[in-house]
Formats: C-alpha cells, structure tokens, sequence
C-alpha cells in the first residue's frame, strides 16, 4: 500500500495530474498530423508548381519549393491561355460561371424557399402528392434527362443561351432545396405561423415578415450547397451551352486537356487553382453563420 | 347576451371524429375554461372558434355575426399561445403593431393603441425590447398586449401557462384574472389543469372524447359532477368510489357498501332512486369524517382500518379499508393515524355522489 497516496490528511487534492505526453495523446496527435499531411501535400504540389517556371518544373522534383518564384503561369492561365480559336485565359470562363451561378442561386433558392414555405405551412390539397412527386425527380439519373431537355430547350428557344443553363439549374436544384427549406420551416414553432395569421397576415406577408427573418442559418446553408454545385458543374455546361459561353470548369478542362504543343503544367496547375478558389472563399467566410441559432427568444423559457 | 355561440359543430380529420355535433354558448364578459385530458378536441375546439381549423359541420357564431367561414383576423378574436408564439427578430413594439400594420391603420393611431395597451399591461419599458430579453411574465404580458391593442371582442387563451414552473404558474394565474377583471372581454381559457380551471373559470366545459361532459360552475362542477369521468377527472387527492347496491330501508334509501348500510337521508338525487340499482358511491376525502377508536361521535358509524398516511402539510390523506373498499380522507395535520390503528368514518352525504353503474351517470 501506498503510504502517501492514501494518507486522508496531506493526500491528494486539487485536480488529477495530467502529462501532456502521454503514450494516448502522441498517437492521437500523430495520426492527426500523418492525415493532415496526406491531405495537404496535393494542395502544396499544385501551388509550388503553378510559382515554378517550365525548365524548373523539367528537373522533375515535384516537392522541392520554387528557387524563383515566378506569377507568370498565374497570369498566362487569367489571360492568355488559349482554348480553341479564343486566346484570353480562364477570365472568359469566370465571367461565365458568374452570369450562370448568380442568377441560378437565387432563382433556385427563392423559387424552392417559397415552396418549402407553402408546403411546410399551408398544406394545401394534394401536398403531399406534390412533393413526393418533387422528392423522386431527386432520384432520377440526370443522363436520362439530358436529352430530353437539349429538345424542350431547344423548342423555348434557350438552347445554348446562359439563361437555357440557368433554368437547367434552378430545376434540378429544386428536389433538394424544397426538401432543406421545408424541414425547416416544419421545425419552426407553428404557433408563430398561427399568431400570424390571427393578426392578419397574409401568405406573403407571413413568408417576408416572420418566416425570413428567422431563416438566415438555412439560406446560408442552402447558398453554399448552390454555389459550390452550380460552380462545379461540368456536364450541364458542356451540354447547354456554346464553346464562348462556357463556364469555368469547362473551359478548365479545355486547357488541361488540350494535346496541341508543350504541356505547360505551372499554367495548369494555376488555373484548377484558380477554379476552385471560388467554393473555397464561400466555404471560408459563410462556416460561422453555420452555426447561428436565431429562434432563441420565440419560445418560452 | 352570447358573446361566442357555438352551434352543431362538427370536425373528422378524415376518419377520425374529434369534435362531434358540439354546442356551447359563451356569455359576454364570461370566463369559460374548456377542461379535459389531453387529445378531448378542447384545442381543437380553440382552434375552430380562432378561424386556425375548418369545421367539418355546423357554425359558429361571434358577436351576432356567422364566422364560420371566415378568416382569423375578420373574426374579432384575439389569441394566446402555449409558448407565446412572439416574433422573435420583433421588439416588444414591433409585435403589438404587427396585426395593426396588416390592417392598414394609421401611424398615429397604432401608436395611441400600443400605449394604451402598454399601460394597462404595465410593460411600457419593456417596448424595446426582443422577446428573448423578456421574463416569463413579460412575455405572457406581451402576448395578452397583441390580442389587446387590435380590440377583440374575444380572448382565446391556448394553455398559457402549461410549460411554466410552478410559482411562475400560480403568480401568472392570478395575473390573468386580474386582467379579466379589469377588462371584462369575454375570454376562452384551454387547459388540462383542474387548478387553473377552478379558480379562473366563471363556468367550466369538462371535455371527452370531443364531447362536452358537463358545463356549470366550478362550484357546481366540483361537488355535483354529472358522471363518473368528471368525479373523477376533478378533484386533488381525487374522489374516492365505492362500488355497491341502492337499497330500499323504510321511506327512504341506503347504500349497501360490503356489509354496511348507508342510509342516504341528506343526498340530493337527481332522479328518482330504484331499489337494486347497482351503483357508485363517490365521496372526496374532505367529505370522510375519521375519528379514532374511543371517543367517536355519533355520525362515524363504520370501522376501518388505516393503511397509509400522507402528510400534504396543512392537512394530511389518510387511506383507509372499509370492508375491502379503499378510500381516503382529509384531516387536519394536527391529527396523527398509523398504520393498523383501528378507526371509525362517516360521510357527508349531501357532498357525496351517487352513479349508475352502467350509464355512469350520476343518481
């Protein structure tokens, strides 16, 4: 026995002594470190290479750092890599992705917003119908669909146009955002919707003034899952749209792949780089709206 | 004169019949608590008279004006929800104007009302303020203030106090009767709580199963009850029955409980008693004299044994066995029984009830 240990007076007090290094802490924390290398090393050969210039790159070692770093690939991919007969970079296909991603966004999300509203709260006849009808369009591969819609684009006269695209977008957006919107306002305390009808508002009314207020955490939500899944889009854009208004991972595809001449991998890399900065910046500014609870208070204590 | 007049109504969820040809009538100025069990359609009901549920069949009439068909905001109700129900991103103001704004009324006139209804709520500087910076109480204030500034005939209250602790509960309670008092609107309280229903109601609907049980007085309700469900359902310690045979003794009756006779001089039947009538004697444990063994007056006539004892503080329920039946009464703490001491009862038999064994139906 252990005669200080369990000595009552003069025994242990305060809290347990810990030793930070531990034989359980250095194999959480290196497992952590391996993974986190793994992950990371891609990323450290794309921007190591894309500040590398062309004889440098030949040498062949892909994970020495740049001896001169160079922003030529940079602005060769921006603005003068060629695709076809067009010699002004990836800036055409940004722009591009732009005038398609802006507008699909928030036609989607305020088309799909209304209808998980109408659905969540006004259960109007043949709701449900309605939206397991919108749930197995979810399910459908897209391949099955694409030609059919080339010829219903084609008829409306939008085929190839941005704005063909664009309602591409906003459809198969919908079974997932009407989905999202309309668990949420299901989870939304309906005595809210009934005090509001009691004092007079009506179905706009109560959808401007007290559904979308308390609904900032799911259009954020909503707005990333759009913006990330309209920018990263391929086969959509391929299909529907001109070689002048493709967008951005299109025309991506068109630089890397292009078999005509050097391949010049620093300019290659600098352009995936640059494509993807886009759904990077949203992922990095919008993660703590996340999080916001905003119905606190709605309910009592 | 009706205030709120409720006639044939009628509501299925398909299959499901939850109210079932419903007739009531509301006084104005009256405080009618709808009483029941949770799932007896008494929110329903709240809910058909608020416009917020279509009935299925029959009409419902506020004020003289036929409703049925109308939306909430045209029917002169105002509502009190569970959980307030206050729009959150609103300061207190925002929420009072809320219902004047969607009526298009005048800037200087919403401002009149919203003082008006702040002074008599006494939360005048509360009026900045987010819900989320309020008090239970305040937001209870605040809720009644929304029903109050757009001038309702009519309040309808949906168990406002039904998630709230107890001292919270019992302070709100007089709160609203205060406030009845001073507004005298006719006001239409939904709860499961028998306390809240006794002391708030003027009259008390008892509900089941979608039908009005019975609808008096809370005095009326508690010491007369029309059936067995509302004995039962009301009263704590609740009622206590007796199961046992109306006999003829004499001119009159008594109540043979095992191989006691009650005699029921004092009960005041409802309808004429036959003999052999197999039936339910129901008494309060306030209404159950005890007495121990020893110095026993006159009206304790029947041995039993005690049980148990539970002390309730100012008074304590004694449970006792009487010839195989169960009951308990109600004495005054100062008065100690134990376990096996052998003690005498009796009954107050004018507050006693009386029910049919097969009908439920009080005697």
């Amino acid at each position: 026995m252990d005669p200080v240990r369990n000595r009552v007076d003069g025994g242990p007090s305060g809290p347990r002594p810990r030793r930070r290094f531990s034989r359980r802490n250095i194999f959480i924390y290196g497992t952590l470190f391996v993974v986190a290398v793994y992950y990371l090393l891609p990323l450290y050969v794309m921007i190591v290479t894309s500040l590398k210039g062309m004889p440098e790159i030949r040498l062949g070692n892909i994970f020495s750092p740049p001896v001169e770093i160079t922003f030529e690939p940079w602005v060769k991919a921006w603005a003068e890599a060629c695709t076809g007969l067009n010699c002004d970079g990836l800036s055409r296909g940004f722009w591009n992705s732009v005038r398609i991603t802006v507008p699909s966004v928030f036609l989607s999300i305020a088309v799909a917003s209304v209808n998980g509203y109408a659905l969540a709260n006004w259960r109007f006849r043949g709701a449900d119908i309605f939206f397991t009808i919108l749930i197995f369009g979810a399910f459908i591969p897209y391949q099955v669909m694409l030609y059919p819609i080339v010829i219903i684009l084609r008829e409306i006269g939008l085929y190839g146009t941005l704005w063909g695209l664009v309602l591409v977008h906003t459809i198969f957006g919908m079974p997932i955002l009407t989905l999202l919107f309309r668990n949420y306002f299901t989870s939304l305390p309906e005595e809210l919707f009934k005090a509001a009808r009691v004092d007079g508002a009506g179905f706009w009314g109560i959808y401007f003034r007290i559904m979308l207020p308390m609904s900032l955490p799911i259009f954020v939500v909503a707005i990333i899952l759009q913006v990330t899944g309209i920018w990263n889009d391929f086969l959509f854009g391929v299909i529907y749209t001109k070689p002048d208004l493709y967008p951005m991972t299109v025309q991506l595809n068109n630089i890397v792949n292009s078999v005509q001449g050097v391949k010049e991998y620093n300019v290659n890399m600098a352009a995936t780089l640059l494509t993807g900065l886009v759904p990077l910046v949203i992922y990095f500014i919008s993660g703590k709206l996340f999080v916001r609870g905003i119905a606190a208070g709605a309910v009592k204590g | 004169m009706e205030s709120v007049s409720i006639r044939d109504v009628s509501l299925n969820f398909g299959a499901v019949r939850v109210l079932e040809k419903l007739n009531l009538d509301v006084m104005e100025g009256e405080f009618l608590v709808l009483l029941g069990p949770s799932g007896c359609g008494k929110s329903t009901l709240l809910n058909c008279i608020a416009g917020l549920l279509d009935v299925s069949d029959g009409q419902i009439i506020i004020k003289e004006r036929n409703v049925t068909w109308q939306e909430p905001k045209d029917r002169g109700i105002g509502m009190v929800f569970q959980s307030y129900a206050l729009y959150p991103q609103m300061t207190v103001e925002g929420n009072l104007s809320f219902g004047l704004k969607n009526q298009g009324m005048p800037r200087d006139q919403i401002r009149e009302r919203i003082e008006r209804a702040a002074k008599i709520l006494q939360i005048e500087p509360l009026l900045a303020r987010k819900p989320a910076q309020l008090s239970g109480g305040q937001r209870q204030r605040v809720a009644i203030g929304r029903a109050l500034v757009r001038d309702v005939d009519v309040f309808l209250f949906d168990e406002p106090l039904s998630n709230l602790d107890a001292k919270l509960r019992s302070e709100l309670r007089v709160e609203i009767k205060r406030l009845h008092q001073k507004l005298t609107n006719t006001m239409i309280y939904v709860t499961h709580d028998q306390i809240e229903a006794l002391t708030l109601a003027d009259r008390i609907a008892v509900m089941k199963g979608g039908v009005i049980q019975q609808l008096d007085e809370p005095h009326t309700i508690y010491n007369r009850p029309r059936n067995l469900f509302v004995a039962g359902f009301i009263g704590s310690p609740p009622m206590s029955f007796l199961d046992g045979e109306v006999m003829a003794k004499g001119n009159g009756f008594s109540f043979r409980l095992g191989e006691h006779e009650v005699p029921l001089a004092g009960y005041v039947a409802e309808t004429e008693l036959a003999p052999k009538q197999a039936a339910i004697f129901g008494v309060r444990p306030e209404h159950v004299e005890i007495h121990h063994e020893g110095d026993v007056p006159e009206t304790a006539l029947y041995p039993a044994t005690v049980d148990l004892e539970e002390p309730m503080g100012a008074d304590s329920l004694v449970w006792v066995s009487l010839g195989g039946h169960t009951l308990s009464a109600r004495v005054d703490s100062s008065q100690r029984f134990r376990r096996g001491d052998k003690v005498r009862i009796g009954f107050n038999l004018s507050m006693a009830s009386i029910f049919d064994q097969e009908t439920e139906i009080r005697l």
